[in-house]
């Protein structure tokens, strides 16, 4: 046997191995990347199953008495004694009624459970609404409590024992009777999607955040966008090379890796503590996620200004225009499908963010939807966050619906993105 | 008058002084005929008139605006008769407040001392002469300004260069906006947190090892409960973190390497934006996650096989901090691969490499610094990381390492210290900036050493 037949007779020995190794270092690959898809599946699956839910929810339909007595038992019919009457007693009223069978304080007090503290309001409309209805009776839809619309939804398991679900085996029948007639039932929940938060869950809607985040992503957007696009045109057309424009960039690019939090301690400090501006408004929000996404736009808005070839400003520069005419009639245009992509991109990467905010107050309770930039707010993820810390189980779903929403909002803006690369991106 | 309509007044009032500087200019040279004889075009002109009338009364308005509330107090005080003037400041401070409540109606005038009911009256008086003043003096400067400007407006003016100059000294100025946004967070955090070092010095919570800044709020213990103790913080903060760097690290680079060497292009172009929705997710959403699904089953998995778990465990929040990651090491890990030139595989195909063999000896070796520096920057992400590790994580700090157990991070204790009350002298709010000085240098650190790092490979190459 020569030399060169030992080294192959060497190799082909290997050769099994090498490429068993090689299946595997490839299987290795595959798998990870499987195991990538597999947790985007699974986070979007746990969101739907648990949120999609909340998209419907549980109303009674009850025969209300506009019982005079209780409302207006001296018959003045003012505001002022229709706007104070007991109506939640109507609705107590209208309940004993259908289900004449609780006596005792304990039972009545089950039953009353069963219907949401909104009816109350509800009646209360009616009435103020239009007061010769008293002494009148009338089908009204309310919302049911939460725990009715969890057993509904087959959330609260029936099957066990009575002490261990928050439901007593009475209630369950009541509730089964009621959905028997059809006067218990789950519809589209409107209220999710027009209400402010609430500390009943059926409630508890999203509009209040939703606002809270338009109102404080709108400042961002109005600030951030003219200010990191004016520094991206100094730094790309304007900026001679040298120690000034490196400290700028070093700061930029530190910028944009500084924690999120970290900013929101900056607000506080500064726009809170210092300057005095009010707590929890989309206005010092708004600033603080401007501070946060301008390197994003900045970075972003470079990129899209230096794909612009070289050509078109000499051109410009060669008909005689000046730098500034160069920049605002023809490289700035011509780079804008570019730097909204970025600015999308920052806008929903601000969308996103929770931590800043929980520094500069936006976590407080607020009920009513924000009126302006100073009104106090929460925003989208700061709801989501609010919720899941509660206790109630139907805050689970809520919560979820309320991710749910925040993601749709998320891919809207990322396919907007996608979408003006795609269809206005020129390639030079 | 509210000061955004005041704006808008500015606003409609630079409009007009752009067609009165405009028209100016047209009508020295006989209208559009004559256009040539003027230097610049009519209606840069016409910019320079409402920059001549805007920028002045826009100075004058910030300026008046900040300098307001101050100047009426002090005049309402001293209005005041003297037996309140004489009172310390403490409860002139409380007068004042009281004041300023009656003024904004958070209180009812009714329920006010007369003095303070007279004071607010005055307030209320003062500040509405203020600001018709304001309002007058706003007229007069952009009404001067735009007056100048016409009289300065002849054909030879050089307007379009003064114009561009403003709009270059703007662009400037947003430029530097970075720089400020930098020189803030340094001074405001190193401020408050040198302030805490007042109270705590400054070894005993960089090396102390109990942490509970709730004792610290009854005033004989403060400082000297030793209760400031940053390590078990730390620790924690480095368990979950490297937890996170070992589920993203591994599956971030193999699926780097798989997209990069194996996949082909339809596959990859399918697989990689859906990867990156992972790094588009907010925080919150992964710690709804970790907090409610993944908490509760690793506790499950870990009693059914007889270990103690902690319903908020470090292990959840690790694991699900880890899933954010990947696609941000995976992306920098691509990067780096695709950055290696094809001749060096090349080389090592002709030797009689295998692929992996190549990928493993050559162009992985070719792209570690690369990997490395985006590893750091991976684990500065993990570091700063908040909601997660808020939801998922606990609130106790234990001194262990134990990964089973509850622990606490860095960004966890600011945001719990920083969301309740605020006392802005306890050492209990001021040692969140503490903590968040100590995050911004760690972070601020690795960044600067990965992007060096980054950079320095990049050019290897190029």
């Amino acid at each position: 046997m020569n030399k060169a037949e030992q080294t192959r007779a060497r190799v082909e020995a290997g050769l099994k191995r090498r490429y068993a190794a090689e299946r595997r270092f490839r299987a290795y690959g595959l798998g990870a990347v499987l195991l990538g898809l597999a947790f985007v599946v699974l986070l979007f699956s746990t969101l739907v199953s648990q949120g999609w839910s909340a998209f419907r929810q549980a109303y009674v339909t009850l025969d209300v008495q506009y019982d005079a007595a209780i409302i207006d038992p001296e018959g003045t019919r003012d505001t002022a004694t229709l706007s104070t009457a007991d109506y939640a007693a109507l609705v107590r009223a209208s309940l004993k009624a259908r289900f004449p069978e609780a006596q005792s304080r304990q039972e009545t007090k089950a039953l009353y459970a069963l219907v949401s503290s909104s009816a109350a309001q509800a009646v209360q409309a009616r009435i103020l609404g239009d007061p010769s209805r008293i002494g009148g009776h009338e089908r009204l839809t309310f919302l049911a409590n939460d725990r009715v619309d969890q057993l509904l939804k087959g959330r609260i398991d029936r099957n066990l024992d009575e002490d261990s679900r928050s439901l007593t085996d009475q209630q369950v029948g009541w509730i089964d009777a009621l959905a028997a007639d059809g006067a218990l039932s789950l519809h589209f929940n409107k209220g999710f999607f027009t209400q402010g938060d609430s500390r009943e869950p059926e409630q508890a809607g999203v509009w209040g955040a939703v606002v809270g985040s338009l109102f404080t992503l709108g400042v961002t957007l109005l600030l951030s966008f003219p200010i990191g696009v004016s520094a991206a045109i100094y730094l790309e057309e304007f900026a001679r090379r040298g120690k000034w424009t490196d400290l700028i960039e070093v700061n930029i690019n530190n910028l944009a890796a500084v924690p999120s939090i970290v900013f929101g301690l900056l607000g506080l400090a500064v726009f809170l503590n210092f300057f005095g501006m009010p707590r929890s408004a989309p206005l010092v929000g708004g600033i603080v996620l401007t501070l946060l996404t301008l390197p994003t736009i900045i970075i972003a808005s470079r990129a899209a200004l230096k794909a612009v070839p070289p050509s078109i400003r000499e051109a410009a520069l060669g008909m005689g225009a000046s730098r500034i005419q160069m920049v605002m009639h023809h490289v700035f245009p011509l780079a804008m499908p570019g730097i909204l992509t970025g600015t999308i991109i920052g806008m929903a990467r601000a969308l996103g963010e929770t931590a800043p905010l929980l520094m500069i107050g936006m976590v407080a309770f607020i009920v009513d939807v924000p009126k302006g930039l100073s009104d106090p707010a929460t925003v989208l993820p700061v709801q989501v966050y609010l919720w899941a810390d509660s206790a109630e189980r139907a805050f689970v779903e809520r919560t979820s619906a309320a991710i749910l929403v925040l993601l749709a909002f998320l891919i809207v803006m990322n396919a907007a993105a996608v979408y003006l690369r795609n269809r206005f991106e020129r390639r030079w | 008058m509210s000061h955004s309509v005041l704006l808008l007044a500015l606003v409609v009032v630079a409009v007009l002084a752009y067609w009165v500087g405009k028209s100016r200019a047209l009508s020295l040279v006989g209208g559009g005929r004559g256009i040539r004889n003027l230097h610049s075009l009519p209606s840069y002109y016409g910019f320079m008139a409402a920059l001549w009338c805007a920028i002045p009364a826009l100075i004058v308005m910030v300026l008046w605006v900040s300098a307001q509330d101050t100047v009426i107090s002090k005049l309402v005080l001293s209005r005041l008769p003297s037996s309140v003037q004489s009172l310390d400041a403490g409860q002139l401070s409380l007068l004042k407040n009281d004041i300023r409540n009656v003024v904004s109606g958070a209180i009812p005038a009714e329920s006010a001392s007369p003095e303070v009911q007279a004071a607010a009256a005055g307030y209320r008086q003062l500040r509405s002469i203020a600001d018709l003043s304001l309002v007058a003096v706003l007229l007069l400067v952009s009404g001067l300004g735009l007056f100048l400007a016409r009289a300065r407006i002849a054909p030879t003016l050089r307007a379009r260069n003064s114009v561009e100059g403003v709009v270059e000294f703007m662009l400037m100025a947003c430029s530097t906006l970075a720089i400020f946004v930098t020189v803030g967070i340094v001074l405001s955090v190193l401020y408050e947190a040198l302030r805490f070092f007042h109270a705590v010095p400054v070894h005993e919570f960089v090396f102390g090892l109990k942490w509970s800044p709730q004792i610290a709020m009854r005033a004989d213990q403060v400082g000297s409960s030793g209760a400031f103790g940053a390590v078990p913080l730390f620790l924690g903060t480095a368990v979950i973190s490297g937890i996170a760097m070992l589920v993203a690290v591994p599956i971030g680079l193999f699926s780097a390497i798989y997209l990069a060497e194996y996949a082909d292009r339809r596959f990859r172009s399918a697989v990689k934006p859906v990867l990156e929705i992972l790094a588009g997710i907010p925080t919150v959403v992964y710690g709804f996650f970790a907090a409610l699904t993944l908490g509760p089953f690793i506790r499950q998995l870990g009693e059914s096989m007889g270990l103690e778990v902690a319903s908020e465990s470090a292990l959840s929040a690790g694991l699900v901090m880890g899933i954010m990651i990947i696609p941000f090491v995976s992306s920098l890990a691509d990067d780096m691969i695709t950055a290696v030139p094809q001749s060096l595989r090349d080389g090592a195909y002709a030797l009689g490499a295998t692929r992996s063999e190549t990928i493993r000896q050559v162009v992985l070796r070719a792209a570690l610094p690369g990997i490395v520096g985006g590893v750091l920057l991976a684990i500065s992400r993990a570091i700063g990381e908040t909601m997660i590790v808020v939801m998922a994580a606990g609130l106790a700090a234990n001194m262990t390492a134990n990964p089973l157990a509850a622990l606490t991070t860095v960004t966890v204790q600011i945001v719990t210290l920083l969301t309740g009350d605020q006392e802005f002298d306890s050492p209990k709010t001021l040692a969140a900036f503490a903590l968040g000085l100590v995050l911004f240098c760690v972070t601020l650190l690795l960044n600067v050493v990965a992007l060096r790092v980054v950079r320095k490979y990049r050019e290897q190459y190029e």
